[in-house]
């Protein structure tokens, strides 16, 4: 067949081998009736979610719980990860950091031994004393860390020790001519695939839902079904464009549209807003083509991806937290953590679209050497709609006006909107009309606007008031100006802007 | 750690030292330290010098001290060397021996003693250099007290040499400073006259200037040569600077007129070096007299506003039009020159004092802007859209938005089942465009009220995106008329009341409408019928066709469907068909076209035509002959893409002169361009014209009617519905630097090279004189008042750089992260390193990335970018 899309997750879970392994029992075959853990002393191996979540169903009823594990806890508050601690599950660090019932602690597991003594209690000690020891010698010789350090942590012995260490993909039934490869670092429990979900050694198998996740782990929500869910129907739409030519679903606008329909998807579109930092929304130019929801790590391969070309530059939409906010220790609180004036909007924490504009498609080249936590290359100009607290950008000032400027200089054109009036003034002494114009008004879908809008459009000085010349008679155009001026200057509004709209002047 | 802070401390000192040192170095060669014996035996003969004497620093005297060394530089332009001289203890000599002597400064010619300074008159190096300056050029620069004395000087130099006259508020400030650098350069060709005397100021005819400001006159004296009439006097109008004086004297030094023999193209003069504009008096050998004396009177209002030139028409071959008589050169390179036919002098004025205001206040502008450019990022924020501006300016009044229902998802699809048709507008309440179509159709659910069979709803697509998607509503705002057995259309026209209103009532009637009766089809082409409809459309369209012709009749049916809602189409096809063909003398398949409620009907013979030919067809027929232009209907004007010949006037057009418009518009069934008239001013009633066809050959009638839609509503429609389209104002105002009298006609070719021409206001508006006018025009024999400006649109303001303040904040990167930085491409943002998951991606090794963030370069930023810097560096500095 020609492709094959691997669905298959990661279901195999990580066991840690030690002398007395064999008395822990997996998360996958633990029971889930809290009853049977009643008035027990637990230990949990493992610090994900999936370890608090144990631990917090069985919480009430055990005497105390204690969870061990080579690394810190990390909040997924902290990090923006959702593969974190998520605070739904942390009860126990209530109970530890306040109540002293339960703990944690931190250590190898590989250096751990788990010994039983005849009651069928568990006891923690080291694998160098079971090393050793002598071997003919019986349960009572082994020696535990509580004879040499009378406070050792963990001496009090436990009635049942639970494994929850993670799962990993299973690579067994991947002959080695595919070149299924195990991911690098922390990533090795998938599989290692391209920014487009496929295989890297083999040409068609794709990889979705979670085993996806080598894509963006520890970054966004790749791995997790609110995540792949939009992953996947990009993998979907790939598919459509390589094997049967339907290229990747696309709207074309005018130009005009443009500063609407970015405010329109970051405000609406969940995949982006889900998949941050994963898929973009790609705008194509000249008149306009959207692309939604594209994997950004395959940007270069664009147009064989897609079936989609982009001759003139685009636009890449995407979602970002502020480069240095995220992590493990950080503290997410501190003040002045939020930024509020448009123009600082590029220092901004919270999730907020960027928008980057490339002349040209990047290379491959380009993307593998884009700056680290960078999704895309150095762009020719970038924009960040500032951060907000609803996560509404809809605020015509400081969301739509910046990023309307910001549009209007990539593409060096006049974004504004206008009433028929001054499209009407434009038609007759300019030879060329903003864009605006040319699309409403000269296709006889102009804005006529209500008396009251323009009344108000005259007082801000964006729309010159040709009545008023009436009342006064036929005065000299210089009364006019006057008028004119009066008028600004009670609203003490600078002329500028009318200076802009109003240097249609030849002469 | 002490040691560590003992050496910082030190090398701190040390760098202070050297510091220190550079400057006494520095300054030591401008200011001398000698001796008393040494100071008096350097003087030389006619070389000025000033000295200060003191025993030691007497700590009183250190701020004077310091100015003094300051303005040593300035004043050794001036051949003025300066001087400390240092007493010895013991010396009790003139000049060190007395306790008050220390406290002054003397100033030698030579080794005459000229002046001597109290040292509180040199207060910094304004005071030090004009005072001196002013003592050493007593001959050159007079001060006068008085008028008298004033005059006498003014009349003694009559016919021999020009005055300067400068008023300035004090002594020893910065003005006073310019004149007198002024006066040491032009002192010998120019008198010089100083006053602080604001009386003398007022006597000279200046009284609308202040006397808190200093002022400066060139008085015309050499040329003077009545005594009794004191000497022509140009005010400077800029601040007095050294540089401005400069120019100003520069300026009244070159000669009034200049005469040309060559290419106006190819002339530069002092003026246009300096700035100014060049004015060119276009003369004739018959007239050459008056031309000369013209351009004299045009050049005394113009100095130093403007040069004016005399060129010689006979000695240059110029391609231009005979009938221009003034050209202006622009000092701005590259700018033609441009060639106008002006009626008088003032015409002449008016264009350079325009020119100068406009430039002047785009000075302004940008002084402004670059001001704001070092507070903040110039008005980037402010807005300038004018639709968004006006709506939210707009929002705190409360729509009376009761007559219009609310849709949402759940109950979109029920309430379409309740009402014959159902409006509904679909827009996103963050969406300026869009709400701005809300207020017109809040005006429109006001006019409609209590109308059956329409409701008027409304979808908020921010709150219910689902449904819009699945109405295929992909921009808004987006109007949608739904029919109960589920047929909808979608508008397209202009977002305006009458517009929007006209539309929906016209869809309450299905278009073609079938007209059952013969009486029903004349009925309908009088307007009469459908009667709910008659006051909604001027122009009735009936198609006549016996049964037979049933393939013309489908076009004309699908054609209908088009144009549904923007024309009122009506078809017959009974039996009688015939008759009624008859009667309008044409033969089925036809169009009968009926305006003015059937006032004039036209047939027009259906060819077998495609729908689209068929579309285009009716609504080229719809267009009048000679409209009137307003707001809603240019563009279906434009469309043709043909010249417009315009006919602006200030209310209703005359008769004689519409009745000549008409017959030229006539005249030619294929005209190459568009007659039309334009209202500038508030309009009851509006004669409307038909266009004709040859055959139906009613009487021309002029028909005084109210458009049909105000004779309903008059009174609650708006101002802006009455007036007609006062806004061609600002048309003519682009046009003409001023407002030319009315009625004018303009000829404007909008679509290839946007010349526009003047009809000339001293023929009359003859259909004779019009035609013989184009004729010119076409032979190239006039020229263009003035030409549309071809310029693109670009953004009206810059962006925010963030690329750029990403890269400012280089130098802000935390301590920790810094020693990764250092092969990290610094055009990079600092966060981009900041986490500590340890995931490495292949680092950058690109050394090829251009070196941005150079270490000097972020020395560059000026003091408060720094402390903006340091605002953000608290922000976002990590815990």
């Amino acid at each position: 067949c020609s492709s094959l899309l691997v669905a298959t997750g990661t279901w195999v879970p990580n066991v840690v081998n030690f002398p007395g392994s064999e008395y822990v029992e997996g998360y996958e075959t633990v029971s889930i009736n809290p009853e049977d853990f009643a008035g027990q002393t637990v230990l949990i191996l493992g610090r994900g979610n999936s370890a608090f979540e144990t631990a917090e169903n069985i919480l009430g009823v055990t005497n105390f719980i204690h969870m061990v594990s080579r690394s810190r806890v990390r909040l997924s508050w902290a990090t923006h990860y959702v593969g974190d601690l998520r605070a739904i599950n942390n009860g126990l660090l209530d109970t530890y950091q306040l109540k002293s019932l339960d703990g944690l602690l931190e250590g190898d597991l590989e250096d751990l031994a788990i010994v039983k003594d005849k009651k069928g209690k568990l006891h923690i000690t080291l694998r160098f004393y079971l090393e050793n020891r002598n071997t003919s010698a019986g349960i009572d010789s082994i020696t535990l860390p509580q004879d040499e350090l009378d406070n050792f942590a963990t001496r009090a012995p436990y009635d049942r020790v639970i494994r929850c260490l993670g799962w990993k993909f299973d690579f067994s039934i991947y002959n080695r001519s595919l070149g299924l490869m195990t991911g690098k670092g922390n990533k090795k429990k998938y599989p290692q695939i391209k920014p487009s979900y496929e295989s890297k050694g083999t040409r068609g198998l794709f990889v979705i839902g979670t085993a996806s996740h080598s894509v963006d782990f520890r970054k966004s929500a790749g791995g997790f079904i609110h995540g792949f869910r939009y992953t996947t129907r990009a993998v979907h739409r790939l598919l459509e464009n390589r094997h049967h030519g339907v290229p990747w679903p696309s709207t074309v606008y005018p130009i005009t549209q443009l500063t609407n329909s970015i405010i329109k998807r970051v405000n609406e579109a969940s995949g982006l807003y889900q998949m941050f930092g994963i898929l973009a929304d790609i705008i194509l130019l000249r008149e306009f083509e959207y692309l939604e929801e594209y994997p950004v790590g395959v940007l270069a391969e664009l147009e064989g991806q897609t079936g989609r070309k982009a001759p003139n530059g685009l636009f890449v939409v995407i979602m970002e937290y502020g480069r240095n906010f995220s992590g493990a220790d950080k503290d997410v609180f501190y003040y002045n953590r939020a930024v509020g004036e448009a123009q600082h909007a590029w220092q901004s924490n919270f999730l907020h679209p960027v928008i980057y504009y490339y002349k040209r498609l990047p290379t491959e080249h380009e993307m593998r050497l884009r700056p680290p936590d960078w999704p895309l290359p150095r762009p020719d100009a970038v924009h960040h709609i500032v951060e907000d607290f609803l996560t509404d950008w809809t605020a015509p000032n400081a969301h739509i006006l910046p990023l309307r400027r910001f549009l209007e200089n990539c593409l060096s054109t006049d974004l504004r909107n206008f009433f028929a009036e001054s499209c009407f003034l434009f038609a007759f002494t300019r030879q060329k009309l903003p864009p605006f114009c040319r699309q409403g008004y000269m296709r006889m879908q102009g804005l006529v606007g209500s008396e009251r809008l323009r009344h108000h459009a005259v007082e801000a000085g964006l729309l010159e008031d040709y009545t008023l010349t009436d009342f006064l008679g036929d005065g000299p155009p210089d009364s006019h100006e006057g008028s004119q001026d009066h008028l600004l200057r009670d609203n003490a509004i600078p002329v500028h802007p009318l200076q802009h709209l109003v240097t249609a002047k030849d002469e | 750690m002490s040691a560590q802070k003992d050496r910082w401390v030190f090398s701190f000192f040390f760098l202070l030292f050297c510091a220190s040192s550079i400057r006494m170095q520095g300054s030591a060669r401008l200011l001398q330290e000698l001796s008393p014996q040494e100071y008096f035996s350097s003087l030389q003969a006619g070389r000025a010098s000033l000295a200060y004497f003191s025993h030691n620093v007497s700590p009183g005297a250190q701020p004077f001290l310091e100015q003094i060394e300051n303005s040593a530089e300035a004043l050794q332009d001036y051949g003025i060397s300066v001087v400390k001289v240092n007493c010895p203890k013991e010396d009790v000599s003139r000049y060190c021996g007395e306790e008050n002597a220390l406290r002054k400064a003397y100033l030698f010619r030579g080794n005459m003693l000229i002046r001597e300074f109290p040292t509180d008159a040199l207060f910094d190096v304004d005071s030090i250099v004009a005072n001196v300056l002013f003592a050493l050029l007593f001959n050159e620069v007079k001060y006068v007290e008085t008028l008298a004395d004033l005059q006498n000087i003014e009349n003694a130099l009559k016919g021999r040499s020009n005055m300067v006259f400068a008023y300035v508020p004090a002594t020893g400030t910065a003005e006073h400073r310019a004149v007198m650098e002024a006066a040491f350069v032009y002192g010998t060709v120019h008198q010089f006259v100083l006053t602080t005397e604001a009386t003398l100021l007022k006597d000279t005819g200046n009284d609308e200037s202040d006397v808190s400001s200093a002022r400066l006159l060139f008085c015309h004296c050499q040329q003077a040569t009545d005594l009794a009439q004191p000497c022509r006097r140009t005010a400077m109008g800029q601040t007095l600077t050294m540089l401005n004086i400069h120019r100003h004297l520069k300026l009244m030094g070159a000669p009034l007129v200049t005469e040309v023999a060559e290419d106006p193209e190819k002339v530069s003069t002092v003026h246009l070096q300096l700035g100014l504009p060049l004015v060119f008096i276009l003369s004739q050998k018959e007239t050459y007299e008056a031309d000369r004396r013209t351009a004299e009177f045009v050049a005394w209002q113009l100095l130093g506003k403007a040069g004016v030139a005399l060129l010689s028409r006979d000695l240059v071959d110029l391609n231009i039009l005979l009938r221009s008589n003034v050209a202006l050169k622009t000092p701005d390179e590259g700018e033609p020159v441009k060639y106008l036919v002006l009626e008088d002098t003032d015409e002449v004025i008016t264009l350079v004092e325009d020119k100068n205001k406009v430039e002047q206040i785009q000075e302004d502008e940008e002084e402004i802007e670059e001001d704001e450019d070092e507070k903040e990022n110039n008005n980037q924020d402010v807005q300038d859209d004018q639709v968004v501006e006006a709506v939210s300016r707009d929002k705190k009044r409360e729509l009376p938005l009761e007559q219009i229902l609310v849709l949402t998802e759940e109950t979109f699809h029920s309430a379409l089942l309740e009402t014959a048709r159902t409006v509904v507008l679909f827009y996103a309440s963050w969406e300026a465009v869009s709400l701005a179509v809300l207020r017109s159709y809040t005006e429109v659910a006001d006019h409609l009220k209590g109308t059956r069979g329409i409701l008027l709803s409304r979808v908020n697509c921010w709150d219910w995106p689902g449904v819009c998607t699945k109405e295929n509503v992909t921009q808004f705002p987006t109007m949608k008329i739904y029919e109960k057995g589920g047929r909808s259309v979608m508008y397209s026209g202009m977002w305006g009341t009458e517009e929007l209103t006209s539309f929906i009532m016209l869809n309450r009637v299905s278009c073609p409408l079938r007209l059952a009766t013969i009486d029903e089809a004349e009925g309908y082409l009088r307007g009469e019928f459908p009667p709910e409809l008659s006051s909604y459309h001027h122009t009735s369209l009936l198609g006549v066709f016996s049964t037979a012709t049933s393939e013309a009749r489908e076009a004309f049916e699908e054609a209908g469907n088009l144009l549904s809602g923007h024309v009122m189409m009506g078809m017959y096809f009974e039996d009688d068909a015939l008759a009624l063909s008859r009667k309008y003398a044409v033969s089925p398949p036809a169009l009968l076209l009926a305006r003015s409620r059937g006032q004039s009907v036209e047939g027009i013979a259906l060819s077998k035509e495609s729908v689209q030919d068929m579309v285009q067809m009716i609504r080229y027929e719809l267009l009048d002959v000679f409209p009137e232009i307003t707001v809603q209907n240019l563009p279906r004007y434009l469309q043709l893409r043909k010249p417009f010949l315009i006919f602006f006037s200030d209310g209703d057009l005359g008769q004689m002169e519409s009745k000549e418009m008409l017959k030229l518009a006539k005249e030619r069934p294929q005209q190459a361009f568009v007659a039309c008239w334009l209202n500038l001013k508030k309009t009851i009633c509006l004669p409307v014209m038909h266009k004709k066809r040859e055959p139906l050959e009613l009487p021309h009638l002029h028909i005084c009617l109210c458009s049909p839609f105000l004779r309903k509503k008059e009174l609650s429609f708006d101002r802006a519905q009455r007036k007609k389209t006062p806004v061609g104002r600002g048309v003519l105002k682009a046009y003409f630097a001023t407002m030319p009298s009315l009625p004018v006609l303009i000829w404007v070719n909008l679509h290839a090279g946007g010349h526009v021409f003047k009809f000339p206001s001293e023929l009359s508006i003859t259909e004779m004189n019009i035609l013989s006018w184009l004729e010119k025009l076409k032979a190239g024999l006039e020229i263009p008042s003035s030409t549309l400006s071809e310029e693109d649109w670009k953004p009206p303001l810059p962006a925010y750089d963030f690329l750029q303040m990403m890269e400012m904040a280089v130098p802000e990167t935390p301590l920790r992260t810094s020693h990764r930085h250092r092969d990290v491409p610094q055009q990079y943002p600092p966060e981009s390193s900041g986490g500590d998951t340890g995931v490495q991606e292949e680092s950058p090794q690109d050394s090829k990335a251009e070196k941005v963030g150079s270490p000097g370069r972020d020395l560059r930023g000026t003091a408060p970018r720094l402390a903006a810097r340091e605002k953000q560096g608290k922000r976002h500095s990590e815990l």
